[in-house]
């Protein structure tokens, strides 16, 4: 049982991180996860600062509020002439500096282990249940993700063609009245909501690497955005499958698992994709190049 | 604070910061001119499979070891992403995310490994990756040193090759100059001050030396040897004040202080720069529509004295 939750947990994460993450890549922000994940250490600071226990619901209050903080910051820097991938380094380095910090000065007081808030462990999934009214509803990191899938699945099927718009040709979207920014915000938006109801249980690495590694190598396989998100998804549950399974059997970390199956996905569509893949390419040339010299 | 002049070992953390932020601060501006700001953070991070296995093959805990196993993988993370971008369709921001999550997936894997099987502890490991920047001895500044004279010496002698591949690369492969060998130097050299900067400042923090000195020095000029000279001294400025305030109090970590105060140069920088900053950009705006409020007046003046003229004229 214990691995079916575990292997349920990973599939919700890459299917959340499959979806957003293919607009990330098209939009060309695909590092905007990795940064979400470390600025949220400030938040998560402050919220157990305030409210003083561990308990996870204001620990994501808090990486929620740094989430959307961290996205805001980097939209007002680009806005100001900063390039898009210096401002997301500026942004989540400073922020990630000043929650080093806050940890630091209360060292004395704070029973806050970094390597527990930032790289949470989804072998230990299974532990942490939903009890509601004396009934085991199993554990608390399936709902969550869960009702994340669910919003996420929602928003992007009402506007899918806004979103697609936005992604390939924003001059053109904003032509015809569609309200970029607002679309952005949002996209941004559950970018950040995604990363952060992930990375506690599974931890910050996964969400990095569902949300680049399964669309990039969709990407390669297709030109028809549909087809990409669907294969995307298909790809992060397969590495979240196998990873697991390899884990079992490595016994090593979950997680990285699960990061290097999706890898190693990549790799072979990197090679053998049939229409972008590297070999196919080759083969492609040197057929044309005996033709021509026929 | 008074004893940072006197007390050596204090001296040595001050000089090993300065020159971190000296030789980040030279190489950075070419990646943040390249469009390359999150290689850094990208590097560190790739950085750690090489750490494990240096750890797994010779189980000894020495930081020259661990350096040379991070500057491996951080050079074949580089010839991966340069392979990604070139031979497929993925752009860079993605080719760096690709490599830096699935190394330091990699990475956790040994680790576990590690943890699981007889090498012993890994809390050598730990350290080594979250940077101890207080813990600095005249060993680690001469290392420092000896990266800082070749990163700016190297950087210097190919200046107007690492110019042209920033600016226009196709111009470059025009005038017959290895482009693709060139890059890669490029990447070598940024890796090596990475692997550098981890171990005084963490695998985090790092990147932020690599890009925010150099995005402040755009702010203040439009010539790029002004710039790299600029961000070069921007970075020290932080190491420097950065170790002086974690002096003079007990227990903040120098890391995050420079890292806070390369953030307040950016912000100045942003603010106050004499073109692109925002305050120049307000008044500039402001100016402008002065200047073109007075001209409209000026000439629906003339235009209502021109109409009155022919009035009376048809008059």
């Amino acid at each position: 049982m214990s691995g079916f939750w575990i292997m349920l947990t990973g599939a919700l994460v890459a299917s959340c991180c499959g979806i957003l993450g293919c607009f990330l890549i098209l939009r060309r922000m695909a590092l905007v996860g990795d940064a979400i994940s470390h600025s949220v250490l400030p938040g998560i600071v402050i919220a157990f600062l305030v409210s003083g226990s561990r308990d996870s619901f204001f620990m994501l209050f808090g990486a929620a509020i740094l989430g959307f903080l961290t996205v805001f910051l980097i939209q007002l820097f680009q806005q100001s002439g900063v390039q898009n991938d210096a401002s997301i380094g500026v942004v989540f380095t400073s922020l990630f500096a000043a929650g080093v910090l806050l940890v630091s000065l209360n060292a004395q007081h704070v029973d806050l282990d970094l390597d527990c808030v930032l790289y949470g462990e989804i072998a230990y999934v299974q532990w942490n249940t939903l009890v509601l009214g004396g009934v085991d509803l199993g554990p608390k990191a399936v709902w969550l993700l869960g009702i994340t899938l669910f919003i996420i699945v929602v928003l992007i099927t009402l506007f899918y063609k806004q979103f697609k718009l936005c992604a390939f040709d924003p001059a053109l979207a904003a032509a015809i009245g569609i309200p970029v920014a607002l679309f952005h915000y949002v996209l941004m938006g559950l970018v950040s909501m995604a990363t952060v109801s992930s990375f506690e249980s599974v931890g910050a690495i996964l969400v990095v690497g569902l949300l680049i590694v399964p669309p990039a190598t969709a990407y390669l396989l297709t030109d028809r955005l549909g087809a990409m998100i669907g294969l995307s998804l298909v790809i992060g549950v397969i590495s979240s499958v196998g990873g697991y399974y390899a884990a079992a059997a490595l016994d090593a970390s979950i997680a990285g698992c699960m990061v290097c199956v999706a890898g190693v996905m990549f790799v072979l569509a990197f090679l053998f994709s049939p229409s972008h893949g590297f070999v196919v390419r080759k083969l492609r040339q040197r057929v044309s190049a005996a033709r021509e010299a026929y | 604070m008074l004893n940072l002049i006197t007390d050596p070992n204090l001296q040595w953390i001050l000089l090993g910061s300065m020159l971190l932020g000296i030789s980040t601060g030279v190489v950075g501006t070419f990646a943040y001119l390249r469009k390359q700001s999150l290689i850094g953070d990208t590097l560190a991070h790739a950085a750690l499979p090489g750490i494990c296995i240096a750890f797994m093959l010779t189980e000894v805990k020495s930081v020259g070891l661990f350096m040379i196993g991070a500057i491996v993988a951080g050079m074949i993370a580089t010839v991966g992403i340069s392979w990604i971008t070139r031979y497929s369709r993925i752009k860079q921001d993605a080719a760096m995310g690709i490599v830096l999550s699935v190394f330091f997936g990699l990475g956790i894997v040994l680790l576990t490994q590690i943890q699981h099987s007889s090498y012993g502890n890994q809390s050598g490991l730990d350290k080594f990756l979250f940077g101890q920047a207080a813990s600095m001895t005249a060993k680690d500044v001469y290392t420092m040193t000896s990266v800082a004279v070749v990163l700016i010496v190297v950087c210097a002698l190919l200046f107007k090759e690492f110019k042209l591949i920033s600016f226009d690369p196709g111009y470059a492969r025009g005038l017959g100059f290895s482009v693709a060998t060139l890059e890669q130097l490029l990447l070598w050299l940024v890796t090596i001050a990475v692997v550098v900067g981890i171990q005084a400042v963490g695998v985090v923090l790092v990147a932020a030396l690599l890009i925010t000195p150099a995005v402040s020095a755009r702010y203040w000029t439009d010539r790029l040897g002004v710039m790299t000279v600029l961000s070069g001294l921007f970075g020290a400025l932080s190491g420097a004040i950065g170790t002086w305030v974690s002096a003079g109090t007990a227990q903040l970590p120098t890391g995050p202080l420079s890292v806070l105060t390369a953030t307040a140069v950016f912000v100045a920088s942003v603010l106050f720069g004499p073109q692109r900053g925002v305050i120049a950009k307000l008044v500039r705006r402001r100016t402008a529509k002065r200047d073109w409020a007075a001209e409209n007046a000026k000439q629906s003046g003339a235009g209502v004295g021109a109409s009155a003229k022919e009035r009376g004229v048809s008059a």
